[in-house]
């Protein structure tokens, strides 16, 4: 068996088992799966912007938060369809994306990361200054109405993780086909080396910014899916875009920084963990971020390529890609 | 008039906290060049620590001289363990950060589930009157000059800076492990080549930051009476806000950007009404505008960078 056929296989097998999911599983687990969905396409727009790009944000949980805002208020005081929001999601976390990304253009590395991290903390206080939701707190819950199967035979929750994958498989395809694109490769030799990349006509400024933005989309569009599968837009924690941002990260890390495949791997993990250690100690909600904490020090240790880049080792040594050419007698 | 005098009071016992942490990172960052994101849950793990002492009823003082040792041991531990085999010159960046984020989430949880995941209350180290307004005696008196009282908690938590940054300061300045710090610190291989343990000076350095943050840690709770799980998150902002005012590698300025950024604070929570709820605007705007306009901040030096 070659690589490619290999490849084929896994991806027909995942295909079927993720189109099947929905009729195997009830509600509940259907609401965790849509869940991981939602969290794969924001982990994805992060490991664009961190993985292929190099530049680290620990504040996507704002962005996600504009997505799902964005939706939330456009259905509940513009009687919006819900589809039709996703696009103004997408489009207005870009926006704030390029307002933080022209900035970024002077920090890096760490100190990037304090910015976005400075943009995570702030959302949730600006959310709650200036959003007057259900009873004046910043929640804004949705007629569930808007969110109903429209094909006979789909049970609503059925519909919605249909419609999550659907998306999700057309942003994934569309992050996959970029990075092997001119574009892509610009963006990846950026993050490798960001004065060879200017010297051979890469406008520094433009990729990074750009990826900034398409990052941003990602995880707007992310946050508009939370609308749906949650039910409501929430800015009344104030940690909760931070936990967010930190638990995207903590998916691409699980999964593989700079893979496909990786971003949606990890977002399974993290959702399965967090419902498993949930309510596992009474009265201890404390358990997941410890668990994720030390999974996080643990793949840096371990698996630095995460998940991912561990199978794909694995198949290098059991499947080489290039056979070893025979020595001549 | 008066108020203006209680708000800047306000201001300076805060920014001795700040200040605290903000030499803590600033310790860190000469030492190894990172901005160490998990300083503020380091803090709140030790101060988590002191409390359980305390509760198991050690007088407060001792308490914080065991927290301090302590701590000094846990962060020469997590700089060996942890931090070591990620970081160097020929490692990425992003590996050394997940650590910190690691043990940013790590530490915070596990001191919720080693002590305690509720506000407990934190002794103070300094006299309290309490009264039937101020049940904590957050407020007692230490003088009245011109009908401004001044606090207790001001009084003593100034003074603790002081103190603790003299302190530092002649370990740095007047001592042969200072000077060996210093010149681990600017020069690594160099120090090595006249008989340093660079290495050693770096976990030192960490143990120093450690014992700092315990002490800013736990004023930080005495002063609010309580120490509670998202203490220290807020306080790691403004410190770091105060570090990139002040330029990261310098304790001077660390000092001087933590007392500006509390001030503005506190005169932005009393006068600027519009930004009620939301003062924590005012340290991002600070980092932000900082790392635009001056990037080395006000007292920092420039790092040239060779390609």
């Amino acid at each position: 068996m070659t690589r490619r056929n290999l490849r084929i296989a896994v991806g027909v097998v995942v295909a079927a088992a993720a189109l099947y999911a929905p009729y195997y599983f009830g509600p509940s687990i259907n609401q965790e799966l849509s869940r991981a969905l939602y969290f794969a396409i924001a982990a994805m727009g992060l490991n664009l912007l961190t993985g292929f790009n190099g530049q680290v944000s620990i504040g996507h949980g704002a962005f996600f938060g504009v997505g799902a805002f964005t939706t939330a208020i456009l259905m509940d005081s513009y009687s919006w369809t819900f589809e039709l929001t996703i696009p103004v999601a997408a489009l207005l976390a870009a926006l704030v994306g390029v307002a933080v990304g022209v900035p970024a253009l002077r920090v890096r590395g760490l100190y990037l990361a304090l910015v976005t991290l400075g943009l995570a903390v702030l959302f949730p206080r600006l959310g709650q200054r200036f959003i007057e939701g259900t009873g004046g707190v910043a929640l804004i819950r949705p007629s569930r109405r808007g969110f109903d199967s429209l094909i006979d035979g789909l049970a609503n929750d059925q519909w919605q993780y249909l419609e999550t994958l659907a998306i999700a498989a057309l942003l994934f395809l569309l992050a996959w086909n970029l990075t092997r694109s001119r574009v892509g490769r610009a963006m990846i030799a950026v993050r490798d080396q960001e004065v060879a990349a200017s010297t051979v006509g890469i406008s520094i400024a433009r990729v990074k910014v750009g990826t900034f933005a398409l990052s941003a989309a990602y995880a707007g569009v992310a946050g508009s899916l939370s609308v749906m599968i949650d039910r409501a837009a929430d800015a009344t924690d104030p940690i909760l875009a931070f936990r967010n941002s930190i638990e995207f990260l903590v998916a691409v890390v699980i999964g593989g920084a700079a893979t496909i495949a990786g971003p949606a791997v990890g977002a399974l993990v993290l959702i399965l963990l967090r419902r498993e250690t949930n309510g596992l100690i009474e009265g201890k909600e404390m358990l997941s971020p410890a668990i994720f904490g030390a999974a996080l020090i643990a793949m840096i240790f371990v698996l630095p390529g995460g998940v991912v880049g561990g199978l794909r080792k694995l198949t290098d040594r059991v499947l080489p890609e290039h056979p070893r050419p025979k020595e001549n007698p | 008039m008066e108020l203006f005098f209680r708000y800047l009071l306000n201001g300076i016992g805060n920014g001795a906290v700040y200040a605290l942490v903000a030499l803590a990172l600033v310790l860190i960052f000469r030492s190894t060049g990172l901005l160490n994101l998990a300083q503020g849950e380091m803090a709140l793990f030790s101060t988590y620590f002191a409390w359980k002492l305390t509760d198991l009823g050690l007088a407060i003082v001792p308490t914080i001289a065991i927290a301090v040792v302590a701590s000094m041991f846990g962060g020469a531990l997590i700089e060996r363990t942890l931090i070591r085999p990620v970081h160097g010159p020929d490692k990425s960046p992003l590996n050394v950060l997940i650590v910190m984020l690691g043990l940013f989430l790590g530490l915070n949880a596990l001191a919720q589930l080693i002590f305690s995941d509720d506000a407990e209350p934190m002794p103070k180290p300094w006299p309290t009157v309490a009264s039937p307004g101020d049940p904590v005696g957050r407020n007692a008196r230490f003088a009245e000059v011109g009908g401004v009282p001044i606090s207790w908690s001001v009084v003593a938590l100034l003074l603790s800076l002081i103190v603790l940054a003299g302190l530092l300061y002649l370990l740095f300045q007047r001592t042969k492990l200072g000077l060996m710090l210093r010149a681990a610190a600017s020069n690594p291989a160099s120090a090595r080549l006249v008989g340093i343990n660079s290495s050693n000076m770096l976990m030192l350095g960490w143990a120093l930051a450690a014992g700092l943050g315990a002490v800013a840690g736990v004023l930080a709770a005495a002063d609010r009476g309580s120490v509670n799980p998202g203490l220290m998150a807020v306080v790691l902002v403004y410190a770091f806000a105060a570090a990139a005012l002040g330029g990261f590698d310098s304790p001077i300025g660390a000092v001087v950007g933590a007392m500006i950024v509390a001030i503005a604070e506190a005169m932005t929570i009393g006068y600027v009404k519009a930004l009620s709820t939301i003062e924590l605007v005012v340290p991002f705007g600070l980092i932000l505008l900082v790392l635009l306009v001056r990037p080395t901040g006000l007292f920092g030096r420039k790092v040239v960078e060779r390609v």
